[in-house]
């Protein structure tokens, strides 16, 4: 059972200190080996518990292996080395080592074999990204990174409250699907939805992850949505409510995407667009819908990382981000601009690209379960990814209208990033078995047949058709649009001005008429809550302890009347 | 590279590409008078099923997006700087 010693998360976060001391070329080698070492690890686990302990009352497993969790413990390994490698220039200190144990931590979750470990990795998840965020060192950043800590804090106290509950119910801390007949398992699964970007609170992501820097976003892509994705898929499949989030948020994305002028934020909304689907897989649960569900998560960050690279190099080169300012970057940038080209297709699931091995599984176990109305909205859907991620991104940044900027393509660390993961992106496409083998299910589906190719490429090649017809209609105009954040950016920040104004008004009025009364008052709050007052001054522990007595003997008295 | 044209900035090029791109639309639809096609529901056995349906999406996408940008859209400095 201890074969294993080494956690190959816990490879990268102990790295991650290590990186932080080094600098020069031995950073550069520690930063791109780690994340190599750590899959070397991941391919030896076992299938099984490979490490148990007892803790408290319960059997604790941090590492069991099967193929679901060394599929999605490989993908996250090739992100860090991506993404790392990529981010070599990175002048930020912090971002890599805060990155390295953002990406550790996502691979603990998904080796976990009991709940109590997947809570600890995933809080752990949390300080990691917002380091990653805010090490981007801008003031909108700081301000974005705090609001993310605090939904994230948020969906952890959630998640904590659920697997509490569950645990203390059935007195079973594995990690095993679950049936939701419980209010504690609903809980587990309103916490996951937050971090899977699901609504009514996916505005945190396209907020968030567009102010990291050129490289950070890149990480945030990666890690802690695709986990919610993993625990779905291991604790949640079938479950039929996921099928309707997973819709709502395609379209979410799309129509969002359609509106939006940053091309960061392009982006952002498309990973929620890009997780709708996985959902609306898992949600189905069939074999061949969870496998699709998992193929995807795995394209996707590959492509989205990709996308992200390219919109990086363009922020590093030119420092801008909105479309309104960029395009006709292909005469200078030929390398980002194929790169960003090819991330395009693949997002749009274009016949020699990953992304069309991958989604096909999902509409394919749609139209296998009957489900007609489910089947056309994915199929409106992939259209729509074809028309806000697939065209518009590129033909803003790179293409119409030149905006006369000449910037040169990055430096070769970037360069050479892009081409890495572009080569992965063509390579699944044109051999999807490497994929397909991961797999958590016997894969029998074959993606390239005539019929299959010819509808897809009709349904892009039309949908492009529609992009130019309706151009008019997209034009860039310098605005942003409201989402659900509105409520904790603006509503709560106005009602609690309009509090305090009203409180003043009161105190003011108070004054004038009946001085008396307000100094009595005055004098009753600074008894209570003054330096001395029974609600600020310090406790003496003896205090503490006659107060729980009390509410003990209280305790004691109702348990037994 | 700065002042040298691509051939992308050439006019003709760019009327070529158009005119090909034309050609590529009727071809696929053409192809499904070739490639026997296996529907999974009856709708999607009319012809051209995944062109039209993925046209007509795209426009009620785009006519979805610009009727909510009435109501939400806001100028991009609407949270300001000191939004919070």
């Amino acid at each position: 059972m201890t074969d294993i010693l080494i956690h190959p998360g816990l490879v990268l976060i102990g790295g991650a200190l290590l990186v932080a001391c080094l600098r020069g070329p031995a950073r550069g080698a520690v930063v791109v080996l780690l994340p190599l070492l750590a899959l070397a690890l991941v391919w030896q686990l076992p299938d099984g518990p490979a490490w148990q302990f007892r803790f408290l009352d319960y059997t604790l497993t941090p590492v069991a292996g099967d193929p679901l969790a060394r599929l999605f413990a490989t993908i996250f390994c090739l992100a860090a080395l991506a993404g790392g490698w990529f981010a070599l220039g990175q002048a930020s200190r912090l971002e890599v080592p805060a990155a390295l144990v953002y990406a550790g931590s996502a691979i603990g979750v998904v080796l976990a074999g009991d709940l109590l470990t997947v809570l600890v990795f995933w809080e752990l998840m949390a300080i990691g990204s917002t380091l990653v965020l805010w090490s981007s060192g801008t003031p909108a950043a700081g301000r974005a990174s705090r609001r993310y800590l605090m939904l994230h804090i948020l969906g952890g106290v959630v998640l904590f409250a659920g697997i509490t509950g569950h645990v203390a119910a059935t007195g079973d801390v594995t990690f095993a699907p679950m049936a939701l007949d419980s209010a504690a398992q609903w809980l587990i699964l309103a916490g996951v939805l937050l971090n899977a970007g699901a609504p009514p609170l996916s505005a945190w992501l396209p907020d968030a992850y567009p102010e990291a820097s050129w490289s950070g976003t890149v990480f945030l892509s990666a890690f802690t949505t695709k986990t919610a994705v993993y625990v779905l898929i291991r604790g949640f499949p079938g479950a039929e409510i996921l099928i309707y989030l997973g819709l709502c948020m395609v379209f979410y994305g799309i129509v969002y995407a359609l509106l939006e002028n940053d091309m960061r934020r392009i982006l952002a909304y498309s990973i929620v667009n890009q997780v709708g689907f996985m959902l609306t897989g898992i949600g189905i649960g069939t074999e061949m819908a969870l496998n699709g569900a998992a193929a995807h998560a795995f394209t996707h960050i590959i492509y989205k990382a990709l996308l992200l690279m390219s919109a990086g190099s363009v922020l590093y080169m030119t420092g801008r981000r909105k479309c309104s300012e960029l395009g006709g970057l292909f005469h200078s940038m030929p390398v980002t601009t194929a790169c960003g080209i090819v991330g395009a297709l693949s997002i749009s699931a274009f016949p020699l690209t990953s992304g069309f091995v991958s989604k096909a599984m999902i509409s394919q176990a749609a139209a296998d379960g009957h489900l007609q109305t489910v089947w056309l909205l994915l199929v409106a859907a992939s259209a729509g990814v074809f028309l806000h991620a697939g065209i518009k991104f590129p033909w803003f940044v790179f293409f119409q209208e030149d905006s006369g900027l000449r910037p040169a393509d990055p430096p070769a660390s970037m360069r050479w990033a892009m081409i890495f993961l572009a080569a992965i992106c063509i390579g699944l496409g044109i051999w999807p078995e490497a994929l397909y083998r991961l797999l958590p299910f016997g894969v029998a589906y074959e993606p390239y047949t005539a019929p299959h190719v010819l509808a897809q490429l009709q349904l892009l090649l039309f949908s492009g058709l529609a992009f130019f017809v309706m151009l008019p209609f997209l034009r860039r105009t310098l605005t942003i649009t409201l989402d659900t954040d509105w409520a904790y950016r603006q509503l709560v920040p106005r009602l609690a001005g309009q509090g305090q104004r009203a409180v003043l008004a009161v105190r003011g009025w108070l004054a004038g008429r009946r001085p008396g009364v307000a100094a009595g008052l005055r004098a009753l709050a600074y008894r209570v809550y003054g330096p001395d007052g029974g609600l600020a001054r310090t406790w003496p522990t003896g205090s503490m302890a006659l107060w729980v007595l009390v509410l003990l003997l209280g305790y004691l008295v109702l348990f037994y009347a | 590279m700065g002042t040298a044209k691509h051939w992308l900035d050439e006019p003709r090029n760019v009327r070529l590409l158009r005119r090909l791109a034309l050609a590529v639309l009727v071809l696929v639809l053409a192809a499904e008078l070739a490639v026997q096609l296996k529907p999974h529901f009856a709708v999607e056995g009319l012809f051209g099923f995944h062109a039209w349906f993925g046209f007509f999406a795209c426009i009620a996408m785009i006519g979805l997006a610009k009727g909510l940008a009435l109501l939400l859209k806001r100028p991009d400095t609407y949270y300001g700087d000191g939004d919070d």
